[in-house]
């Protein structure tokens, strides 16, 4: 088994009454593709949220590379390794393509900064869009110059919130390919909605529902799981 | 390449200006080019940051205070006056941020604002010391300033010159910096960078203290080289003005905020003459302004014909 470069321990974290993530253990193995499925309102984006600082947990613990960054604010994350890119696009639309992705590099610390975008933007075959304003790219263009920004910060961990989300079937076969090609320099965490991607990208895949970790596996121990079955098919007790 | 080309030649223009102009109207220039540092400074914030501060009234009096009393009480030389009185306007605007910059948006601007009127308040309440409400005069031995007298138009041109170029070429180099693109991504989407690894609240900061040297070193030059500190540059309207002359020029354009300190100086001292109610013209021209031209002068026409323009 693989070094585990992030970890999280038990952690929960309610919003009012309702309990979002409840006590979830999670560990992501260096260099693996992991997915993180779930039915619409699981925690998914909560549980993320809760590993890339954007919010913090009510319990529990969080390590990347064995250091624990539990109470580590966002930006400090970011900068020790852990890149997160929004599910709904959040990019600087008034900005060229180039700023957008040399703020990624510059946070980063690139010395040159027009070949560490290149290099990116390259990643992504957009180099030749380099000068337009990102508000004027199409929404898969949108989509791919956030991966950019998540791949100049040069991230140990890559957390990629429904990248595939809107996108037209054509650019998401370009997009597994990217997505693969980023293994094993990079670790990526996944969620997706599109099974095809997840059976096809993910080595193993942690399923959460109702806040907590419904199961976890390989794609074929996921895809004959009846728990998880049930869950996506809404039925109470598939056992019964 | 085009944009230097621009700035000197502007800055030519203004070295022309002065010597063709009638004694009254070089003057009028010598004070716009100061308030222009003074909105250069607002622009920081404003234009390119996107923080809406109604308190720069505060630093610039900072800085004019803080020159102003040391030559006036200390016989302190004006040079070493008006570098204390920079700095004045930056540590004046790290006081401020530490605590305005926990805010946001329209709280961002009430705190702004309500510090700026504490600042006011104090002057007049220790009117012994600042003069209060009436002011100080400052003497002319008070305003020789390395070798210059600044009571003479030229001189005094010549001082101001030196200083608006300075912050001109500190303003482009700026923009142009790693730290410049920061600041546009500060106002484009906040979010955004915190999540590429950037401290808002430390960013923010550091941008308001740059703008507070800015105004600090507009208000110290401003006591210099035109001999009076007085309450009145401490109100309101001072938070107010360099706002209209940054929306005028183009806010986030480096040369605007002179256009619109210059062509609203004109305006006021043009309305003035015609109406004692001459605050109602400026409002006038600022409505139109946000109708037609709500990018202001410069940058609408960096969107239409000039996309280089800095």
């Amino acid at each position: 088994m693989a070094a585990v470069i992030l970890s999280a321990t038990g952690i929960s974290k309610s919003f009012g009454g309702l309990c979002a993530v409840d006590g979830v253990d999670f560990a992501l193995e260096a260099g693996e593709i992991h997915a993180l499925i779930g039915p619409n309102g699981a925690g998914k984006t909560t549980f993320v949220s809760l590993l890339s600082g954007r919010i913090t947990p009510d319990r529990g613990q969080i390590t990347l590379g064995g250091e624990e960054i539990t109470r580590l604010p966002a930006h400090q994350r970011v900068r020790e390794g852990i890149a997160y890119t929004f599910q709904i696009t959040s990019i600087y639309p008034g900005l060229s393509v180039f700023d957008n992705v040399a703020l990624a590099a510059q946070a980063h610390g690139a010395k040159d900064l027009h070949a560490a975008v290149q290099a990116a933007l390259q990643r992504v075959n957009m180099a030749d869009l380099a000068a337009q304003q990102a508000a004027t790219l199409s929404y898969g263009h949108q989509r791919l110059l956030e991966v950019a920004m998540g791949l100049a910060l040069k991230p140990r961990v890559l957390i990629l919130d429904e990248p595939t989300q809107g996108l037209a079937s054509g650019e998401i076969a370009g997009f597994v390919a990217l997505v693969r090609s980023l293994v094993p320099e990079t670790t990526v965490l996944l969620i997706e909605h599109n099974m095809d991607v997840v059976m096809d990208l993910a080595q193993r895949i942690t399923v959460l529902n109702h806040g907590q970790v419904l199961a976890r596996g390989t794609a074929t121990e996921i895809r004959a799981n009846r728990a998880v079955q049930a869950a996506y098919l809404g039925v109470e007790d598939a056992e019964g | 390449m085009k944009s230097v080309a621009l700035h000197l030649g502007v800055l030519v223009l203004l070295v022309v200006a002065q010597f063709l102009l009638p004694s009254y109207h070089a003057n009028n220039l010598s004070r716009i080019l100061v308030l222009a540092v003074f909105a250069m400074g607002y622009n920081i914030a404003f234009g390119y940051s996107g923080l809406l501060s109604l308190g720069h009234a505060l630093l610039f009096a900072a800085g004019m205070y803080g020159a102003g009393m040391l030559v006036h009480h200390a016989g302190t030389a004006a040079l070493l006056a008006l570098l204390i009185g920079t700095l004045a306007g930056g540590i004046m605007a790290t006081l401020v941020g530490l605590l305005a910059l926990r805010t946001a948006g329209v709280s961002f601007m009430i705190v702004t604002l309500m510090f700026a009127q504490v600042g006011f308040l104090t002057i007049l309440y220790f009117n012994g010391v600042t003069g209060g409400d009436e002011g100080i005069a400052l003497t002319a031995p008070e305003r020789q300033f390395i070798g210059l007298d600044l009571t003479q138009d030229a001189p005094r041109f010549w001082v101001a010159l030196v200083l608006f170029v300075i912050a001109l070429a500190a303003n482009l180099a700026l923009v142009r910096s790693r730290f410049g693109r920061v600041m546009l991504a500060m106002r484009e989407n906040e979010e955004r960078s915190r999540m590429l690894g950037f401290n808002p609240y430390v960013v923010k900061l550091q941008i308001l203290v740059i703008s507070g040297l800015f105004s600090g070193a507009a208000g110290a030059a401003y006591a210099l080289l035109f001999g009076y500190i007085g309450g009145s540059f401490a109100s309101v309207q001072y938070s107010i003005l360099p706002m209209l002359y940054v929306l005028l020029g183009g806010a986030a354009t480096v040369l605007g905020p002179l256009l619109g300190a210059g062509l609203m100086f004109y305006l006021i001292d043009f309305a003035s003459g015609l109406t004692s109610a001459y605050l109602m013209v400026v409002g006038a021209a600022l409505v139109a302004l946000v109708l037609f031209a709500p990018k202001g002068i410069l940058g609408t026409i960096r969107e239409r014909w000039l996309p280089w323009l800095p």
